[in-house]
Parts: C-alpha cells; sequence; structure tokens
C-alpha cells in the first residue's frame, strides 16, 4: 500500500512460548518485525519454524507470550477481533493448500466472495489480478490436481494477497521446488513486497532464499528450543559464531553432535 | 469532476490526442463502491495517448491495479500509448509484473455439448474396459492366492474380514429385525383379511430367505463398507501411497483390493445367513404380538416354507453381491483424482453404483431363478 509506514513494528512476539499438550515446543521466543520488511524464521528440520507460524496466524494459542499485529495482542483479543484480524494476513501454507474442489479462480476468488460485500464481477477483476500478479493470468479454470508444484506455490501465493493483506506469513514456499523455480518465487516475492509495500513472515531453511530476500530473522534451535541468534540470514551467516548457525549456514554438521554450546547472537 | 462512491474518485482532461486521468481519494479494494471497470469510458476515437496523474491519491491495494489493468486492456485494443510515469513507483512495478489476464492464452478451451457427449461417451468405455480388467486381474489373482501364490497378506485379510463382517453385525442385526417385522406387519395385516394369518411365517422365511436378507445386506454394505473402500483407496491415490506401492513392485491388487474383494465375497454369505435368521426372528417377534402365534408353530411353518434351493439362491446372490461391491469400490477409489474433493466424490460413486448394481442383479438373478423354476 502506498501509504507512509507506521513507525511501530508490523508484528513483534514477546516472551512466546508454543507447543502441544504437555510438550514444550519453543519458549522465549522474542522479535520484532519491522513494517515493509522481509522477516526470516530459521532453523533446522524439527526446531519448531512451523509450529511458531501456526501461533502468528492464529491456528495455535501459545503457551506463553504475546503476539502484537500492528500494536495489537493478537491472543488476547476476543475471537470476533482475531477473526478481524486474521483478515489482515495472507498465508502460503507449505502445500499450497488449495481447496481442492474449486478451480484457481474460485481459489482466489472465495475469501473476497465469503468476506467482502464486493459484487461478482470486481471479485473477478480482482481474481484476475492476483493470479497475474503471480503469472498465472489466464490459468484461472485450472483445478488445483492439474497443476505443477511451482504453479501450486503461485496459486498459494495469489490466495494468500486475496484480501490484500498486511503482513504476508508464507511456510516454506521454495520447498519442493528447483532452483530456478525457486529463483522465481523469491524475484516475485520480492516484487510483491515492493509493489504492496507488505510486511512479509518467510519460514523457510531454504539458504539461498534466505540470503537473497530476507531483511531480518530469528534462528531457532529445536535442541535448546529457543531462540539463539537474531538478524539477517547474510549477516548471521558471516557474523554469527554459534556452532549451530554457523553449521547450518555453512550446510555442514556441528563439530559434534552434541556440540551446541555457544552464546545467543544478535546481528541486527 | 464525477465522483464515485465513497472516497475513491477520477476525473479526466482532455488535451488534444492526449487524455490525462487524475485519481484521488483511496482505491481499496474491499470498500464499497469501488468501481474498476470504467476504463471505456476514457477511451474515445479521438485519443491516442493516456497519462496518469495520481498526487492525491491515497491508500491503494489491489483495486488499482484492476483499475490499471482494464484500462491498459481498453487502450491496447483502442492502439492508445499508455505513459505509467504519473503512477506510484509501486504501482508501477506491479504493472509490469501483472501480465494481462484477457490476453493470456486460457488454459482450458471451453467446450461444446459435442464435446462433452464425446468426452462422456470415451470415459464411459474405458471405464467399462478398465472394470473388466480389473475383473479379469481379480480372478487371476483370487485363483493365485487360493494357490498360496499370491502376494497377500493374511492380516490384511483377516482385518477385512473382520471389518466387512463382525464390525457389520450391529447394523446388519438392527436392519434385519426390521425388516423381518416389517414383513410379518403387512402380512398379518393384508392376510387376516383372507382367514390366512397363519401364513406369516410363510412369508417372512420366504422373502427374507430369496429376497430381503441377501438384498438388504448388499445394500448395507455398499453403503457402509464399498463407500469406505473406496474412500481409503481414493486418499491413497490421493497421498501418492499407491504410486509407492507400484515404484516398489508390490502388486497393488495383491496388496490393496484381493482382500477387500475376497473378505467381502467371503463375509457376504455369511451376513446373509445371519440377516435371515434375525429377519425370520424380527417377523417372529411381530408374529407373536399380532396373531399370537407361537414361536414353536411359527418355525415348523417357516421349515415347511423354505427348500434348499431357495438358500442357494440367496446364498449364490450373496456372494456375487460382496464381490460386485468389493470390485466397482475398488475400481472407482483407483480411478478417484488425487484431491480431498475426490475422496468424496468416490465414496459417493462407489455407494450409489453399489446400490444401483446390486438391486439391477437382483432382479437378474430372479429372473434366471424364474426361467429354471427355483
Amino acid at each position: 500500500m502506498a501509504s507512509a509506514a507506521p513507525p511501530s513494528p508490523m508484528l513483534e512476539v514477546v516472551g512466546l512460548a508454543v507447543g502441544f499438550g504437555e510438550t514444550v515446543i519453543q519458549h522465549d521466543v522474542s522479535f520484532r518485525v519491522e513494517s515493509g520488511s522481509i522477516f526470516a524464521i530459521m532453523g533446522a528440520s524439527g526446531s519448531g519454524k512451523s509450529t511458531l507460524l501456526k501461533a502468528l496466524i492464529g491456528l495455535l494459542r501459545p503457551m506463553q507470550g504475546s503476539v502484537r499485529i500492528a500494536e495489537e495482542d493478537y491472543w488476547a483479543a476476543s475471537e470476533a477481533r482475531r477473526g478481524e484480524i486474521d483478515q489482515g494476513l495472507g498465508v502460503l501454507f507449505q502445500s499450497g493448500a488449495l481447496w481442492s474442489s474449486m478451480t484457481l479462480a474460485q481459489n482466489v476468488a472465495f475469501p473476497l466472495r465469503m468476506l467482502s460485500h464486493l459484487d461478482k464481477a470486481s471479485i473477478k477483476q480482482l481474481s484476475e489480478v492476483k493470479l497475474s500478479l503471480v503469472g498465472l493470468a489466464g490459468a484461472g479454470g485450472l483445478m488445483p490436481a492439474e497443476l505443477s508444484g511451482g504453479m501450486v506455490k503461485r496459486a498459494g501465493l495469489a490466495r494468500a494477497l486475496s484480501l490484500d493483506p498486511a503482513i504476508l506469513m508464507l511456510d516454506e514456499p521454495s520447498s519442493g521446488l528447483d532452483p530456478v523455480t525457486a529463483k522465481r518465487l523469491d524475484d516475485l516475492i520480492l516484487e510483491l513486497r515492493d509493489g504492496f509495500g507488505m510486511t512479509i513472515v518467510l519460514v523457510s531453511h531454504d539458504l539461498p532464499s534466505l540470503f537473497a530476500i530476507c531483511d531480518d530473522g530469528v534462528f531457532l534451535d529445536g535442541q535448546s528450543k529457543t531462540a539463539i541468534a537474531h538478524g539477517a540470514p547474510s549477516r548471521l551467516r558471516d557474523e554469527c559464531r554459534h556452532p549451530i548457525v554457523q553449521a547450518f549456514m555453512r550446510r555442514e554438521r556441528p563439530a559434534t553432535d552434541t556440540d551446541i554450546s555457544g552464546a545467543p547472537h544478535d546481528s541486527r | 469532476m464525477k465522483a464515485k462512491a465513497k472516497s475513491s474518485a477520477w476525473k479526466t482532461h482532455i488535451d488534444g490526442a492526449t487524455i490525462l486521468v487524475a485519481l484521488s481519494g483511496d482505491w481499496v479494494a474491499r470498500t464499497d463502491g469501488v468501481e474498476l471497470g470504467v476504463a471505456a469510458k476514457f477511451i474515445k476515437p479521438s485519443v491516442r495517448a493516456l497519462k496518469f496523474d495520481t498526487a492525491k491519491i491515497g491508500h491503494w491495494d489491489s483495486a488499482l491495479i484492476a483499475f490499471l489493468l482494464n484500462i491498459r486492456r481498453a487502450a491496447g485494443q483502442a492502439d492508445v500509448a499508455l505513459d505509467y510515469g504519473g503512477l506510484p513507483v509501486p504501482a508501477q512495478r506491479l504493472m509490469r509484473l501483472a501480465s494481462d489476464p484477457a490476453a493470456a492464452s486460457p488454459t482450458k478451451r471451453p467446450s461444446t455439448f459435442l464435446d462433452r457427449v464425446g468426452l462422456q461417451a470415451i470415459m464411459i468405455g474405458t471405464q467399462g474396459v478398465e472394470a473388466t480388467a480389473l475383473v479379469g486381474d481379480i480372478l487371476l489373482r483370487g485363483a493365485a492366492a487360493l494357490f498360496g501364490r499370491a502376494s497377500m497378506r493374511g492380516v490384511d485379510l483377516v482385518d477385512a474380514m473382520y471389518d466387512a463382517g463382525l464390525a457389520a453385525l450391529p447394523i446388519v442385526t438392527v436392519v434385519g429385525v426390521l425388516v423381518g417385522g416389517i414383513l410379518a406387519f403387512i402380512g398379518a395385516t393384508e392376510l387376516s383379511k383372507f382367514g390366512a394369518g397363519a401364513y406369516v411365517a410363510n412369508l417372512v422365511a420366504i422373502g427374507m430367505v430369496r429376497e430381503m436378507a441377501a438384498l438388504m445386506t448388499a445394500i448395507i454394505m455398499a453403503g457402509r463398507t464399498g463407500g469406505a473402500y473406496a474412500a481409503q483407496i481414493a486418499a491413497m491415490e490421493g497421498a501418492e501411497e499407491i504410486d509407492a506401492l507400484r515404484a516398489l513392485g508390490i502388486p497393488v491388487f495383491d496388496y490393496l483390493i484381493l482382500p477387500k474383494v475376497l473378505a467381502l465375497s467371503a463375509m457376504m454369505p455369511i451376513l446373509y445367513l445371519y440377516g435371515c435368521l434375525i429377519g425370520i426372528f424380527g417377523g417372529l417377534c411381530v408374529g407373536a404380538a399380532t396373531l399370537n402365534v407361537t414361536a414353536m408353530s411359527f418355525f415348523v411353518e417357516a421349515q415347511q416354507s423354505l427348500t434348499g434351493a431357495e438358500f442357494a439362491l440367496g446364498l449364490a446372490k450373496s456372494l456375487c453381491f460382496g464381490a460386485f461391491i468389493a470390485v466397482i469400490a475398488c475400481h472407482v477409489g483407483l480411478r478417484a483424482k488425487r484431491s480431498a474433493a475426490a475422496v468424496g466424490a468416490a465414496a459417493t460413486t462407489a455407494v450409489v453404483i453399489g446400490i444401483v448394481g446390486v438391486i439391477a442383479l437382483d432382479a437378474v438373478f430372479d429372473l434366471c431363478a424364474s426361467v429354471i423354476g427355483v
């Protein structure tokens, strides 16, 4: 959106603990996501990145801590208010999660159909815009089952953009894609951020994507179950001395698999 | 100035062959009154170039892009040159990013009525061939299984038999008692008018053994087990589990289909016999309540009215019904598309074809039985 960026962070996580039942997956996680930035939630497989994302998008109530979206405490809000806040969040799920009984155009139009009072013609035009922005113009009649992996991601992105969200959450956007397709998707994410000025939170362990597009980030560790580094992925690669972060950024195993000691790092 | 509803607004200024479109206010998609398709009003025959002035524009989102894409499309058709220089820089980037939806070749050709009829005919033919091939495979692999040469897991067969047999007993019991009771009730009402109330036992026994036990059990199993088979296989197809079997060289028929077909074929005759017994019991309950028939006299009448041929007919029916339901369900499941919706569609199709097919088969059986005098 073309308006001036608000001075406060678009998203702020304070002392968050997430888990299932009695099992804590991550605890004491705090970070700020500035408006218009692309923020990475990094970490190895199983470190709790997607679980944390669930708490950010309202699918999992945190055990502790707060998620503040545009200065409003999401989980302290009423259910009705959370529903309104949700409309400002666009989510691209790892699998695309397209509704299989609908065409692509219907997938993109459905949120507008359900949550706006726009007439059919306007909804159709807005859906076409979203599909054309992600390079799927003319593909609106296809069913999700007919798409390639890259198309599924782009269609999922178009649906995530359906309500013109202020924050876009992307869960492993480049997983399962070849390097060229992943690069195209990275470029598309950058274009959409620059075009709409939206804030993007990206969960990934795809290093080239992280280095290419992210301005800031947090690194989650699955063994200590908390954030062990903050900063842009490229800066963490160059500056962070934490053995787990170093090993991750260089695609190496730690000196020993039990060698996980290291002081928390902040490259912000 | 032509005011638009709410805050978004535009005005035009024509200078020779150039038109300047000045946008103001908020262009936000979910605001009531944002009108996107007004491009045709700008593009006059005398216009050769179009420029924008967005100095007074407020918030904007994809509504502005949709508005601009409409202008671009109309300008392209009228050969009008567009100058994006006056747009916000991010909007210029998005306009470069967005390909024109109308210009893109549709990925699906609209089909005519004849196309659809032809495709449907081909699909039905293909399905027939595939179903026949499936029956052939099942016969071959079933024969191999009988001689211990199929790579079917015994535990799968036992599980399938439990599911299609013991687990189905409660519903067969309920339906059997009710059907037997209904037969007895109708018989008691109608036959009493002619003083033939004593023949209620005959009606119930012959009705259950010849027809209702096999038919009702088959309908229950088509809905309960056939639907479950189709849904399970369709879900596996969607999750590429069946591809994984094929890729590893594991025979899909042996592992997945054969246990189901054998189990349902084996369990249906047993359920049929159980259905006969429980239906006659239901008839006895109603008969005893309405006609004061004793249990002994009811069973004697029932026994005298039945012959081995009646049971043979019912058993043959139930065996065929079981095999038919399982084959159809597996066939439908294997043909399912890879989506969540396809799982539901497969279950529905399997149930519908199963029930209709069973009734049709029953009619064929009765016709044949009548011809050969059973």
